[in-house]
């Protein structure tokens, strides 16, 4: 009946030389599928076709992806929100290197995100109990601790293109702010030295890519400024 | 396979998910050589679905909380079939475990005090059930198995555990004396196996919810472990024991937490009632799941469920008011737009029961320490064998657990292994190693699917597997359809053993991954299904059409389920807590 | 912590705050040429030269001047270090700016101090 054309980008590093753009036809039946059934009803056709997946519902950050040019997850997006014309694009998310089909290396990702020491510091004896903390505090974490690692901003951003080794990306400062932010956490000042340079944290040009492709709503550049507010107040 | 390449270490943790993590983070802070090996980047692992909190009698949100009587709800809960000395470890070693996550950073809700936020669940009670409904389940809003898993994960990079991340464990290899030493592994990004060696190998590999067709469990819930440990000859426990979740979206299946009801969201039938005042007088709508479960589906069976095809109910929320929803249950309201299509600040939300927890699984100590049988019906413990989270079953959630119990079962039990295994490699073990016959053994069914040249595909044969599960084995059970579903796995596990792989490239192949899972699937639902006919008698999740009552006089036992012969065994449920006296059973009402 | 050797002040910060104070000035500079030629329509070479040869106007040129070096160089050192990923390439470039900025500016002083 309704007939999805989904154009998949292939890339078998054992069979091809180059990647390609591989046609598939899908009897969605007039359903609003979300773009993760799609694929593996491609499976089903196909079973070479190489994707992650896990949760399936929006919080493991599995299947970020690129569809009709953006990046989003693939088991909370419909077909309604992303198909034009009945057409799907999929390629994996840009900027990092393919190991297959739609899955990247994310070697380069997790790198940046270990680098802000992403866990809480605090050199004074815990209490028997939790730390107490005021919801006032807590509240500050909001917006902050919910980020998945699905990469979808960090590949978004054209200074992590350019500069992925140097550039930490809005997914790991919005980590390292969660930890800044943290009234538990006393290794401010360090944190903060390690983004002092002119790449860690200062090639955000604030363009908000990652805020327009955040599948969890999450605001990175936000988070950017008030870790660049932190090192001004800090050095004057 | 000649050159196969050696890995050796202390312990192997084949599983990134909250219970891996935990006994992971113990064994590299004391500098064990120790790596996790799992099949999706450890923040991937289904733990991270979990939404409504970690049960725990921390004493926040009442000061004279007791974890007795948190023990008393999970005996109780558990239809009486936990092991009571397991239950006493896991709520008096709780609080412990749950300081330390917040030590760590995990970002708990909180009170105006400042202490941790607790909010009620089902099947709470202070006084040991004579003090009204408890509210006793830490939270970070509705995204508690997130925080918790992010931060087991950043603890384990602080104190440099090695990951081998998207690897999968293939089985195990078992020497002639009986003795784990290791897995065979594949690198699922280059296609190499690989034989780890190790003094402990630890099965942190959750649980199976894939083998029915509807469930709330991740693509990834596979039952891998328990696969490996039957293919190894070891016995399951309580296998027929699955909760079927009250709230699941309909259609989707993505679970809806009972931390809505806790926050005092209902269950409403087709007429707008509430129905679970009918079926639980006190509790109501936190009674344990297996009751809630079934009353939603005699709602149905009686005519008044909703929507089309009146085969659902509704959870209503939306008299919460839209501050409580956004500030206690963000991750609910996103869900039920995404899923549902439905905003849970106006309308109800349709719902279902749906599969969500294995209770039973691979039977260990408090120590992890997998046990099996010798002929004479005697507990034995499998040297180098080790299990916790929803893959072990200690026994603390019998048959049926306590909403919020499973992520304590994660870090007190997976603190519990790391703790014994520390302890234990510390004061020096060895075992035999493995023969080349031992190895051989542990490839041989990766070759089987190598060498396949024609057969079904595994997509199909999947969908047939959990559909057989779905039809036969779901909340109500009777005799002749559990009997034809047995025969239907005969037949399965026939044709299963002929499927094709289609795709045999090295480099992420994930058609070999879910090639091997589906022999998985296979052994847990064989398991499930030979246990749950043989269990002639309804006990928590385990309900019968033709054996409605509880027997305690012939039933108040573990299954032990044998994969040799396929035949079940009674193991006795222990009934002596050291601290505290026994919980006699008693006519389990809410 | 990334080092690098080649930037002004050798700290993103720094860097970042000498962007934004030498932008200010400059738009500051700018609207104020454009509003002076907006109240003298009928300019002439005396008056733009007697506007000039007062100390605050060259102050407040060389100021401008001095901004604009800084600002162009910490943007095109962006630039390279974005877009140029060999090094002797990117190297050639950087010292090609600091010359062209170095000349440019020393003219500038020229102009505006000399005879």
């Amino acid at each position: 009946m309704s007939n999805l054309q989904v154009s998949v980008y292939r890339y078998n590093p054992e069979t091809d030389s180059a990647p390609y753009m591989q046609e598939f036809q899908v009897d969605t039946q007039g359903r609003d599928l979300m773009v993760l059934n799609v694929l593996t009803m491609i499976k089903d056709q196909d079973s070479s076709l190489a994707f992650r997946r896990s949760c399936r519902e929006g919080v493991c950050g599995s299947d970020g992806m690129n569809m009709n040019g953006t990046n989003g997850l693939a088991c909370i997006t419909p077909l309604s929100d992303v198909a034009k014309d009945n057409k799907l694009v999929l390629r994996p998310l840009p900027g990092l290197p393919v190991m297959r089909d739609l899955v990247v290396d994310m070697g380069l990702f997790y790198k940046q995100y270990e680098r802000m020491q992403p866990y809480l510091q605090n050199d004074t004896t815990a209490p028997a109990i939790e730390r107490l903390q005021s919801p006032e505090e807590r509240d500050k974490l909001d917006g902050l601790y919910e980020c998945i690692l699905c990469a979808c901003c960090s590949t978004s951003c054209p200074s992590f293109w350019w500069n992925p080794d140097k550039f930490v990306g809005p997914a790991g400062l919005l980590q390292a702010y969660r930890f800044l932010a943290d009234s538990r956490d006393n290794a401010t000042q360090a944190r903060l030295a390690e983004l002092e340079d002119p790449f860690s944290l200062f090639r955000c040009r604030g363009i908000m890519n990652c805020v327009a492709v955040c599948p969890k709503g999450l605001n990175p550049t936000r988070a950017i400024g008030k870790i660049r507010e932190m090192l001004l107040s800090n050095a004057t | 396979m000649s050159t196969m390449r050696n890995l050796t270490f202390d312990a192997i943790i084949i599983g990134g998910g909250g219970s891996g993590l935990r006994a992971a983070l113990e064994l590299a802070k004391s500098g064990k050589k120790t790596a996790v090996l799992s099949k999706v980047f450890p923040t991937r692992s289904h733990t991270v679905s979990a939404q409504g909190g970690i049960t725990c009698a921390i004493a926040s949100a009442d000061p004279n909380d007791d974890w007795r009587w948190h023990m008393y709800d999970t005996v109780k809960g558990g239809d009486y079939i936990a092991d009571q000395d397991a239950a006493e470890y896991l709520c008096s070693e709780g609080p412990k475990a749950v300081f330390e996550l917040e030590h760590m950073g995990l970002p708990f809700s909180r009170f105006d005090n400042g202490r941790i936020y607790q909010r009620p669940f089902g099947g709470q009670s202070k006084d040991f059930g004579k003090g009204g409904q408890a509210a006793r389940t830490c939270a970070a809003a509705d995204r508690t198995g997130h925080a918790l898993l992010h931060t087991l994960y950043q603890n384990n990079l602080k104190n440099n555990t090695v990951f081998l991340d998207e690897w999968y464990a293939i089985d195990l290899v078992k020497n002639a004396n009986g003795d784990v030493v290791g897995c065979i592994a594949l690198c699922i990004e280059t296609g190499e196996i690989v034989h780890v060696k190790s003094k402990a190998t630890v099965l942190a590999t959750g649980g199976a919810g894939r083998i029915y067709a509807s469930t709330t469990n991740a693509l990834i819930n596979t039952g891998d472990g328990i696969g490996m440990a039957l293919r190894a000859g070891f016995p399951m426990q309580d296998m027929e024991m699955w909760q079927f979740h009250p709230t699941g979206i309909y259609g989707a299946g993505t679970l809806v937490t009972e931390g809505c009801r806790g926050e005092g969201g209902y269950l409403i039938n087709k007429d707008g009632e509430r129905f679970m005042e009918r079926y639980a007088p006190n509790a109501k709508d936190l009674a344990g799941r297996d009751v809630v479960a079934r009353s939603m589906v005699m709602e149905v069976l009686e005519g008044r469920g909703c929507g089309e095809n009146g085969d659902h109910v509704m959870l209503k929320l939306d008299h919460l008011g839209e501050e409580v929803l956004m500030k206690r249950l963000p991750g609910i309201v996103e869900l039920s737009k995404t899923f549902a299509h439905v905003d849970p600040v106006k309308e109800p939300i349709p719902v279902t029961p749906t599969c969500h927890y294995m209770m039973g699984g691979i039977p260990t100590n408090v120590h992890g320490q997998a046990i099996t049988q010798d002929g004479d019906g005697n507990d034995r413990i499998v040297n180098g064998l080790f299990a916790c989270g929803e893959a072990a079953c200690v026994s603390v959630h019998g048959a049926n657990r306590l909403g919020g119990n499973s992520l304590l079962d994660l870090v007190v039990f997976g603190r519990a292994a790391g703790i014994y295994i520390d302890q234990a490699l510390s004061e020096g073990i060895d075992y035999l190693d493995a023969s080349a016959s031992d190895i051989e053994r542990a490839t041989s069914r990766l070759a089987r699917w190598n060498e396949s040249s024609g057969g079904e595909s595994v997509p199909e044969l999947k969908a047939e597997l959990q559909n057989t599960m779905q039809n036969a084995f779901g909340v109500f059970r009777q005799e002749d359809n559990m009997q034809e579903g047995v025969k239907k796995l005969a037949e399965l596990r026939e044709r299963i053993g002929q499927a094709h792989l289609g795709d045999k490239s090295d480099v992420f192949n994930t058609a070999r991954v879910e090639a091997l899972e589906l022999d998985n699937l296979l052994e847990v639902a064989e398991a499930t299904a030979i246990a749950a006919l043989d269990r002639k008698e309804s006990r928590g999740a385990h309900s019968r059409y033709d054996y409605p009552d509880r027997d305690d006089v012939n039933w108040l036992k573990h299954s032990l389920f044998h994969p040799g012969d396929k035949t079940v065994t009674k193991r006795d449920v222990n009934f002596t807590p050291k601290t505290v006296d026994t919980f006699e059973p008693k006519v389990r009402t809410y | 912590m990334v080092t690098n050797i080649t930037n002004l002040g050798r700290s993103g910060l720094s860097d970042w705050l000498i962007q934004r104070v030498s932008a200010v000035v400059l738009a500051l500079y700018a609207l104020f040429v454009v509003a002076y030629l907006l109240f003298h329509p009928n300019l002439d070479y005396a008056t733009w030269s007697g506007l000039f040869a007062q100390t605050w106007m060259r102050i407040f040129s060389l100021l401008a001047f001095i901004s604009m070096a800084a600002h162009a160089w910490v943007g095109l050192w962006t630039v390279s270090t974005d877009y140029l990923k060999h090094t002797g390439v990117r190297f050639g470039f950087q010292a090609v700016v600091i010359l062209a900025i170095f000349v440019f500016l020393v003219w500038g002083v020229q102009v505006l101090w000399g005879a």
